[in-house]
This record gives structure tokens, C-alpha cells and sequence, in this order.
């Protein structure tokens, strides 16, 4: 996927918006730049579909060696997907953070919560200064 | 961060930023917590060499009359009339048997002759056990305490590779010296300090020089490692190399709320014809079986425990979790604790409480890893 199409929280989280019908499907994963940072990771606790995530509000957790941390959703809405190959190949998100190691797909219940996400400028911006 | 710029930086510190070491603070210092991976870090002190810039350890060199004696009375391990070249692990208690620290005690042979008295404590300990002892010095005792921490650098070199390397650049041979044994040498042609010590559960020594030395003995041995798959490893890979090995980190499995007798470290306690300070707190404690224990712990799954998380039998709490990783070498989840000492059995099962998830683990034998 194109990471210039994506949409970036401070928390280090991708959205990819897609249409379905009538509502938006956000892809959500986690930028290279939180993996790097994580590096070495060893597990992966993920939710399951049909799960309701609100933006800001922790969806799984991924831990490393050294630290566990929380996923937090960009988005309001129902998880419709998830990748639960993941936890058994975590290797993906070191090769391919933005293509097969996405996380979850949330259908969108509310749009209101991408206001506050950045484009892929601004995120590069956050993360040189960070 | 805007802190950084009070933060103690060793003799290293432009190495290791300008070498991709991501600089944190710890206790006060900005040291590397990683280079690359902390797994191939680990891996490379497990395999070959693992360099650790451990310059942030306080060290102190004492100066005076009798000062073996002096310091007697405020280890819980004997080190009166300790040899020349002989190194010992203690603890450092108050008047309950609360830990203060855990220490080295090295007596030191001079390279132009004689002997002196040194003493290697925890970074985030220095100016309280300084303190300590300094407040303890009796007007009559011939005793002054020289911090050198500022002005010296430390670098442990740990791993089956470690030692067979320092003998290249060392006027001592590592494997020359008894483990726990240190002495005074040459190493790249200027005076430093070699002992057979280390806090990875390899066989490796650590190297104590003057600062502006440091860079240079620093880059021959690294040079060198890294032709053997050695690595410079950060914080990170010491950690998870010293619980694998089970020892215990102050602040974790140590702590002044933590009574010596509680901690599994009997082999650093001598009671027999000695005082010393929280002796009686300490003995008392032993008989006490009420009070929590250190234990070892492998978790099933690959989630590891974290300092804080709670030790479960049905429900109810019986400990605390005080460290825990996912171990590289052993490929599980491993974790020290505190429990009750009834809940202390190898092979009992435990439930450990992840952040609102339970997970089953058992106890174990420590250490989980030891060497060939």
C-alpha cells in the first residue's frame, strides 16, 4: 500500500481508508518507524472481529524484549478483520509493515476521529523530532 | 530532551551515539539501551563476546590503615584479611537487614607494589553507599573513601570468547587469573584494572581504566570481537543476560525493603564469629517463615511477566513479579518473583496476573541458564 495515502496518529499507528458500500473500512497497522523502535519483538495479543474500538483507546499489545506496549485505534467503529496469522510471524512487520503485517480492519461508525491524524509529512516530521 | 545535557556521560558516550547506540538515561547516566538487536547483542555474548560499557557502576578506592576491617562491619561477606587478588560479592545492609546494595569488594594488587581496596557498587546507589560508609568512618580510623567513578571507565567483556581476545591486549591473561580474582595491569600499553568478573553468566572479565584511555581500548577490543561475531550490547542485552543467569538487579530483586535473608544470596552472607551491620535484623529474618522469598519462574507461552505484576493461587495474591523477559537463549518466558515461602516449592504452579490476563507458570530452579 501507499504510504502517502495513509493516515498517521502520534501513537505510531497506519489507517488505510477504503469505501465499502455505504461506509469506510480503515486498515490499521503499525509505521515502520514503531517497529524499529520496538525492534525484537516477541508477541502480539490481538482482539477479535467484531470487537468495538474507540479512537485513542487500546485495541491489542505487542510486546518486546524489553517492554510491552499498547495498540491504540485511530478510528471509532466494529473490527471486521483481523490478521491473525500475525502473532505466529511476527517477522512480517519488520519486511512488510505496510502491506502484510496490517493488524485489524475497523468498519468506521463515525468519521470524526481522522480529523486528528496527520499525513504522512507531518507523522515524519513527529518522528525526527521525537 | 533537554535533560540530557546534565546527564553523566561516560568516557564512552560519543563511541556508542556516533556507533547507533540509542542513548537513554539510566540512573542518572546516558548509556545505550541497544546498538541493533538486543536478541543478536545477547546471542553474541552468549556465543562469542558481548562489550558493555558498565562505566555508570560506581568505584570507589579506599585509602588509609586497616580498611579490610573497617569495611567488615558494613558487609554481610566477610572480606577481613581477604587476599591479595581476591574479589567478593556482597551485600551492604542497614541496621533491619534492609539492602542497601549489592557489591564487589576487590583487593588489588599495585602495579609499582603494595595492595589497595576498591569497591564497585550500583550506579543508582553511589551517593547513598558513599554516604554510608563515609558517615561510618570513626575519627580515629585512617580511612578516606576516593570516588574515581568520574575519572575512570569500565568496560566488561563477557562470553566463551572474551577472555582468549583481553589476552591479546592485556599484559595479564584473563584466564591467568582464578574467577572472582583481579589485578592490576597493563591493557593496550596503559595501567588498568583486569578482573575475572561479570554480571552475564559467561566466563568474561571487565577492564577499569583512566577515561582517556577508554575510547581506545574500547575500539582494539571491539575491533577484534567483531571479527568473531562479538557485538557492542546495550542495557537491554545485559538485562536480559543477567536474569537469564538469575542474578539480581537492585531495584528489582534488591531493595531496602527487602530483607537480606529474603533474597537467596546466603552464599554472600558469612555470620560466623563476625558483626556487621544487620546481622541480628538479618538473622532473625532467616528464622521467620513468613516472609517472602525470591524465586524463579517459566511461564508458558511467549509473553513474558513484568516487574509488578501479581503471583496468584486462587485468586489471592502471594507475590509480585520484580523481573521477567522473554529469554533468547531458552526461548521461553522467564521471570524472578517474590512469593510467599510455602508457594516457593520447585515445581509449583503459579499464576501470574499480565495486565488483566492470567497466565500459568511454575517454579523453577535458578539459574535458569548456567554455562557449559
Amino acid at each position: 500500500m501507499n504510504t502517502t495515502e495513509m493516515l498517521y496518529a502520534a501513537t505510531h499507528e497506519w489507517t488505510h481508508l477504503a469505501d465499502d458500500g455505504d461506509a469506510k473500512i480503515a486498515t490499521i497497522g503499525l509505521t515502520a518507524h514503531a517497529i524499529e523502535a520496538l525492534t525484537d519483538l516477541v508477541y502480539m495479543d490481538l482482539p477479535t472481529a467484531g470487537t468495538q474500538v474507540t479512537a485513542g483507546n487500546s485495541f491489542g499489545e505487542v510486546e518486546s524484549v524489553k517492554a510491552t506496549s499498547d495498540m491504540y485505534s485511530p478510528v471509532d467503529g466494529e473490527i471486521v478483520d483481523v490478521n491473525t496469522s500475525l502473532p505466529d510471524n511476527l517477522d512480517v512487520l519488520n519486511t512488510d509493515p505496510y502491506g502484510e503485517g496490517w493488524i485489524i480492519k475497523v468498519k468506521l461508525s463515525d468519521e470524526a476521529s481522522l480529523a486528528k491524524l496527520m499525513n504522512l509529512g507531518e507523522y515524519e516530521k513527529l518522528c525526527t523530532e521525537s | 530532551m533537554s535533560t540530557i545535557n546534565q546527564m553523566f556521560k561516560t568516557a564512552l558516550h560519543d563511541w556508542h551515539a556516533s556507533n547507533n547506540g540509542r542513548m537513554v538515561d539510566f540512573a542518572g547516566w546516558s548509556l545505550p539501551v541497544q546498538y541493533s538487536s538486543i536478541i543478536d547483542e545477547h546471542n553474541a555474548t552468549r556465543k562469542s563476546i558481548g562489550m558493555f560499557d558498565v562505566s555508570h557502576m560506581g568505584r570507589f578506592f579506599f585509602e588509609g590503615q586497616d580498611i579490610d576491617s573497617f569495611l567488615d562491619v558494613l558487609t554481610t561477606r566477610r572480606v577481613a584479611a581477604m587476599g591479595v587478588g581476591r574479589i567478593r560479592y556482597s551485600l551492604m545492609c542497614n541496621e533491619s537487614g534492609g539492602i542497601l546494595d549489592d557489591v564487589l569488594v576487590y583487593h588489588l594488587p599495585k602495579l609499582d607494589g603494595g595492595s589497595r581496596f576498591m569497591m564497585v557498587v550500583n550506579a543508582s546507589n553511589r551517593d547513598k553507599i558513599s554516604q554510608w560508609i563515609t558517615d561510618r568512618i570513626e575519627s580515629n580510623q585512617n580511612v578516606k573513601l576516593n570516588d574515581r567513578t568520574a575519572e575512570t571507565a569500565m568496560i566488561a567483556c563477557q562470553g566463551p570468547g572474551a577472555n582468549n581476545l583481553v589476552a591479546e591486549l592485556s599484559e595479564q591473561e584473563p584466564d591467568g587469573l582464578k574467577y572472582y580474582t583481579g589485578t592490576t595491569t597493563r591493557v593496550c600499553g596503559h595501567e588498568a584494572i583486569v578482573s575475572r568478573t561479570g554480571y552475564t553468566g559467561e566466563d568474561g572479565c571487565e577492564i577499569i581504566c583512566e577515561n582517556e584511555h577508554a575510547v581506545e581500548i574500547w575500539e582494539e577490543i571491539h575491533s577484534r570481537a567483531i571479527a568473531i561475531r562479538g557485538a557492542a550490547c546495550g542495557l537491554a542485552a545485559r538485562d536480559t543476560l543477567r536474569l537469564e543467569a538469575a542474578m539480581p538487579l537492585y531495584g528489582h530483586e534488591l531493595g531496602e525493603d527487602v530483607n537480606a535473608a529474603q533474597a537467596g544470596l546466603s552464599f554472600a552472607m558469612n555470620f560466623k564469629d563476625r558483626e556487621f551491620v544487620g546481622r541480628d535484623a538479618i538473622v532473625a529474618a532467616k528464622k521467620d517463615e513468613s516472609l517472602p522469598c525470591r524465586i524463579g519462574l517459566e511461564l508458558e507461552g511467549r509473553r513474558a511477566a513484568r516487574e509488578g505484576c501479581p503471583i496468584l493461587v486462587a485468586d489471592q495474591s502471594v507475590g509480585e513479579i520484580t523481573s521477567g523477559a522473554f529469554s533468547p537463549t531458552l526461548q521461553k518466558s522467564i521471570s524472578m518473583g517474590y512469593v510467599q515461602p510455602q508457594y516457593a516449592q520447585i515445581g509449583t504452579e503459579l499464576t501470574i496476573d499480565i495486565r488483566g490476563k492470567m497466565h500459568n507458570g511454575k517454579v523453577v530452579e535458578l539459574p535458569f541458564y548456567s554455562r557449559a
